[in-house]
């Protein structure tokens, strides 16, 4: 049995910063166990820029950003074990670990921080009828294909799913010389940021086909087409508007899903809306002593904001080790009109700092307001240009606002149009 | 005339309206941030793009390495660099920032490594 | 190349066949025309092995069913392939359906189906508390079991293969003569000879008969649409849900399977060409609609995947077996639909019987093994088991599919086995690689990549499943 303070489970932008925030914390005994051959996480494969720009104020490709943590991860004496996975996490604490120099190694721990990220729903998920030849993958599979093993997956491409994944996908697979036919997207509109919108399709000239999607898969062996088709309000299939497009790949980029099924394991209460765990301002979860962050806890839209959050978490690891963790009053909080969800889920009502919350909206709003109410009082109003479900929101909450709460109070968060 | 873009410069994507006169910039209005006005303008007049992609390496531990732009280059540029760099290799060891091809095009931009790759 | 038998065909039927066969001192060649065996029905059917109360009296159906389900679980122990007897109920939704409940069980009975009963709607929903609010009462047939059928027949082509039968892949059977007592097979490996011939080439069976000038086999393509929930979702049921069949077949049922999946289908549609197993959009809301009858609480939320299978249905309705009126050296095994995998054991035992007859008594062979060594699965370990099993192997400290808790050194098993992986689809029948809620979208390119050095190809040679089914084209750069 190995002791640590801390056991961070993901090497990924998120279990970097969390351990890396616990120990600028002063938290002594830190180890990282990361199931890639590098520490990275997913960024090692999104090779396109437009990270960093929050946190480094600089525009930097997925590798650079992680390279940066990398470097001062590698300049502390926090443990590393890449190529690593983790099995199981016990009722106290014991993570089960195996790679293939150690073998299977045992881990005391006083805090977990999980930051396994997430993984892309599959084509299953969707019930899309027809074949089941090759070339039917996941956006991010065929990233790494073309990425980290540098070869092409297909050569005349449809992707359905107009997520950011999808989005950096059509531009990357057209810069390398495939045709990009279309873009389907379900729902009337993009997933994906606006200026992945300008510079991955319209620069290439590439249709984005809003409430379309792909009714069946054509060919045997490996794909030669595919139906799309549009969809009414109730997103199914319109008869008659069938089109068939040849082909010989189709990417899906149709939603991240966080990946708790060691949570799970662990009796880590998720919420339905995110299907990340359940967590306080500290980004505790129920469990004590386990804390989540990054995409297994809600899937963002940028890594900057997952590097926040993971510092929240490492720090919040920290006091716990040091049996500095703030007791109080905690309350829910509740995203309604159109606020899907709010991270996190329970604050601290004698809470010192101010803090944020948190949210994804259900539709496109243009000009509506983002109201936080408790209680029946109004606390803040703020009008936006523009919401979008693609774009993570925040509101704050200030000690001022939490000083009238009483430990049966709510915190709301709602869309007014 | 007005011309509608989308700010590409970061991920807020703000909506800006550019004012155009005679082939020049009035007015760059709707942007949030000093960014945006360079974006808006430069857009008009000579639209540039920052450019990733990777490189083949020799007696890498991976067949490529990635690499960008060190600054943007012209969008009507970008196959013609693809060109450059797709026939061009590197030997590792290959570190973050390594210049991988200079001065790319004539364009006065460099193509530098994003990641690294210490061989086998 | 010379055979004393070549059984063209390795789904579950040709497998078991070949196995049974392999146990005497003779030469056998059992013919693929895919990269792998278990490509057809095998591999795209409900897994359920069959009580045996809904064939119809006197048939071959029947007689071998109940036969199947007595040999089934001795066969899966040698050959180390999970069976469970989890029990089926037949439920009824009104009182008339509960009529054909007492006709079905009257059937079991005259079968020789042991155990069955009726049970009423109160306890139906202490052993089903999912069960759908419609459900009024249900026949219960605690023999009814199930098993992969996919596994099993991998199983069995391995356990041949090590008894000395030869394993001849992407070997598609174009025309057969027979010239010196001896049948030569034109195929697409090149000429094989062989003194018998067995057909089990499933929905092929009556094509593959027609080149030996047997024409009385005809075979209807029978196609059935499925879903897999994931494995949260596999204690929706603990039995097998069937509903009151059809004249189309047993239903739409949904099942738990032997990983802990639940399955849920099959739609059923006749088809002509009897290679295309493309879902339709028809079939899968049809079995969804059927199957929330049932277990209301089913969610497609949950599916992991969707697929289709082509049952070969015989015109006659039974299982048509024995030596082809056109040349007695020329066994057909033919027709086989539901309940074919039950029956499959009992059909290599009624082939070997024919064998025996036809030669006058084949010979036994010194060494013969009729166990399988059980795979390593890594996930069904303990903490102590797994530590030390990484001790002696390292590449079992690798895990390559998340989703399902899959070593490195599971797939180089699985590759290297006796008639081994060759494709993605064939390490992830193997070992379950790719099997899980992701779907292969992290681990595929691993196991790309592992083939790809196990084989030594290039990356861009691996296919997902033999043929043109390339999962890369060329390098970038």
């Amino acid at each position: 049995m190995l002791n640590y303070d801390l056991v961070v489970v993901g090497g990924g932008p998120a279990g970097m910063a969390a351990a890396l925030a616990a120990k600028a914390e002063g938290v002594e005994k830190i180890v990282i166990l990361e199931r890639a051959e590098t520490l990275g996480g997913i960024l090692e494969q999104c090779i396109h820029t437009g990270f960093g720009l929050h946190y480094f104020g600089e525009e930097l490709s997925g590798p650079e950003y992680a390279g940066r943590f990398i470097e001062q991860v590698e300049k502390t004496d926090i443990d590393v074990f890449t190529d690593t996975m983790v099995l199981n996490i016990s009722e106290n604490n014991v993570v089960t670990a195996v790679n293939n120099s150690e073998g299977l190694m045992q881990f005391q721990a006083i805090a977990v921080v999980l930051a396994m990220g997430c993984r892309e729903r599959p084509r299953g998920a969707l019930s899309i009828a027809g074949s089941r030849p090759a070339g039917i993958m996941t956006a991010g599979t065929a990233q790494k294909y073309v990425n980290i093993d540098g070869y092409m997956p297909g050569k005349k491409v449809v992707i359905l799913g107009s997520g950011d994944i999808g989005l950096i996908m059509a531009r990357r697979m057209t810069l390398e010389g495939a045709e990009v036919k279309v873009v389907c997207e379900l729902m009337p509109y993009s997933g994906g940021l606006t200026r992945n919108i300008v510079q991955c399709l319209d620069d290439f000239g590439i249709p984005l086909r809003l409430s379309c999607t792909v009714v069946k898969t054509h060919g045997k062996e490996r794909l030669e087409g595919v139906t799309i088709a549009k969809v009414d309000e109730r997103l199914q299939p319109i008869p008659g508007t069938e089109e068939y497009i040849e082909c010989d790949t189709l990417l899906l980029s149709v939603g991240l899903i966080p990946e708790n099924e060691l949570s799970k394991d662990v009796g880590v209460e998720l919420d339905r809306v995110t299907s990340g765990p359940v967590v306080d301002e500290y980004r505790e979860t129920v469990r004590p002593g386990i804390f989540a962050c990054g995409n297994v806890l809600q899937v963002h839209d940028l890594v900057d904001y997952v590097t926040e959050e993971s510092q929240i978490a490492g720090k919040g690891a920290a006091d716990y080790i040091f049996g500095k963790k703030k007791g109080g009053a905690f309350i829910n909080t509740k995203g309604i009109d159109g606020v899907r969800y709010i991270v996190p889920q329970r604050v601290n009502i004698e809470g010192e700092e101010n803090l944020k919350l948190y949210f994804r909206v259900g539709q496109v709003y243009k000009g509506a307001k983002v109201v936080v109410e408790c209680d029946g009082e109004i606390l803040s109003s703020r009008k936006k240009v523009k919401l979008a479900p693609g774009e993570m929101e925040n509101v704050v909450i200030t000690p001022e606002m939490l000083k009238k709460m009483n430990k049966n109070s709510e915190i709301i968060v709602r869309v007014e149009e | 005339m007005k011309k509608s873009l989308i700010c590409v410069s970061c991920p807020l994507g703000c909506p800006i309206e550019v004012e155009i006169e005679n082939g020049e910039v009035i007015s760059v209005s709707g942007n949030t941030c000093k960014r945006g006005d360079a974006y808006a303008r430069a857009e008009i007049t000579n639209p540039v793009r920052s450019l990733t992609t990777s490189i083949k390496v020799e007696d890498g531990c991976h067949p490529v390495v990635p690499v960008k732009s060190s600054g943007p280059v012209p969008k009507d540029k970008m196959f013609e660099c693809m060109q450059v760099i797709n026939s061009a290799t590197v030997k590792a060891p290959v570190k973050i920032g390594d210049v991988v091809i200079k001065n790319i095009l004539g364009l006065g931009v460099d193509i530098v490594a994003t990641n690294c790759d210490c061989g086998k | 190349m010379k055979y004393d038998v070549a059984v063209i065909g390795a789904g579950v039927v040709g497998s078991l066949i070949t196995r049974e066969l392999s146990k005497y001192d003779i030469k056998i060649a059992l013919l693929e025309r895919c990269n792998d065996c278990a490509m057809g029905a095998t591999k795209a059917n409900s897994a359920i092995v069959h009580a045996g109360f809904d064939a119809k009296p006197g048939t071959l159906k029947a007689k071998l069913n109940v036969r199947g389900v007595e040999l089934m679980k001795k066969v899966c122990k040698e050959l180390s392939v999970p069976y469970k007897n989890n029990g089926a109920l037949v439920v009824a939704f009104s009182e008339e359906e509960k009529d054909s409940l007492n006709h079905l069980l009257e059937r079991g009975i005259e079968n020789g189906v042991p155990d069955l009963r009726i049970v009423e709607r109160e306890e139906l929903v202490k052993m089903e508390p999912n069960i759908g609010d419609t459900a009024v009462a249900a026949l219960y047939a605690p023999t009814s079991s199930i098993v992969c059928p996919y596994e099993l027949t991998i199983a069995g082509v391995e356990n041949a293969v090590t008894n000395g039968a030869e394993f001849i892949r992407n070997c598609e059977v174009r025309g057969i003569r027979y010239e010196n007592d001896e049948f030569i097979l034109d195929t697409t490996a090149g000429d094989i000879t062989a003194k018998y011939v067995i057909n089990a080439a499933g929905v092929h069976s009556g094509e593959i008969a027609q080149l030996i000038g047997d024409n009385s086999i005809e075979i209807i393509v029978r196609h059935g649409d499925y879903y897999l929930l994931d494995k949260s979702q596999g204690t929706l049921a603990s039995n097998t849900i069937f509903q009151c069949p059809s004249k189309m077949g047993k239903g739409v049922l949904v099942s738990p399977t032997v990983d802990g999946n639940l399955i849920v289908g099959p739609s059923a549609t006749d088809i002509d060409g009897s290679d295309d197993v493309s879902t339709t959009a028809e079939g899968l809301s049809g079995i969804y609609t059927a199957a929330t009858k049932s277990i209301p609480a089913v969610s497609l939320r949950n599916a992991i995947t969707s697929f289709s299978g082509n049952r070969a249905h015989p015109v006659t309705d039974d299982f048509i077996i024995g030596s082809s009126a056109a040349n007695k050296k020329f066994i057909n095994a033919a027709g086989i639909e539901s309940p074919g995998l039950s029956s499959a054991p009992a059909i290599a035992e009624m082939v070997d019987g024919i064998m025996n007859e036809l030669t006058g008594g084949l010979v036994k062979k010194e060494g013969f093994d009729p166990v399988r060594p059980e795979p390593v699965r890594f996930r069904h370990l303990n903490t102590e088991e797994r530590a030390k099993l990484i001790e002696k192997n390292k590449a079992y400290g690798r895990i390559v599919c998340r989703c399902e808790t899959i070593t490195e050194g599971e797939i180089l098993d699985a590759i290297h086995a006796p008639a081994g992986a060759r494709d993605v689809d064939g390490v992830k029948r193997r070992t379950r690689a790719g099997m899980g809620r992701c779907q292969g979208g992290f681990c595929g390119s691993k196991v790309v990549e592992i083939l790809a050095r196990e084989l030594g190809v290039p990356m861009n040679e691996i296919t997902k499943f033999g043929g043109k089914s390339k999962i890369m084209y060329d390098r970038t750069k």
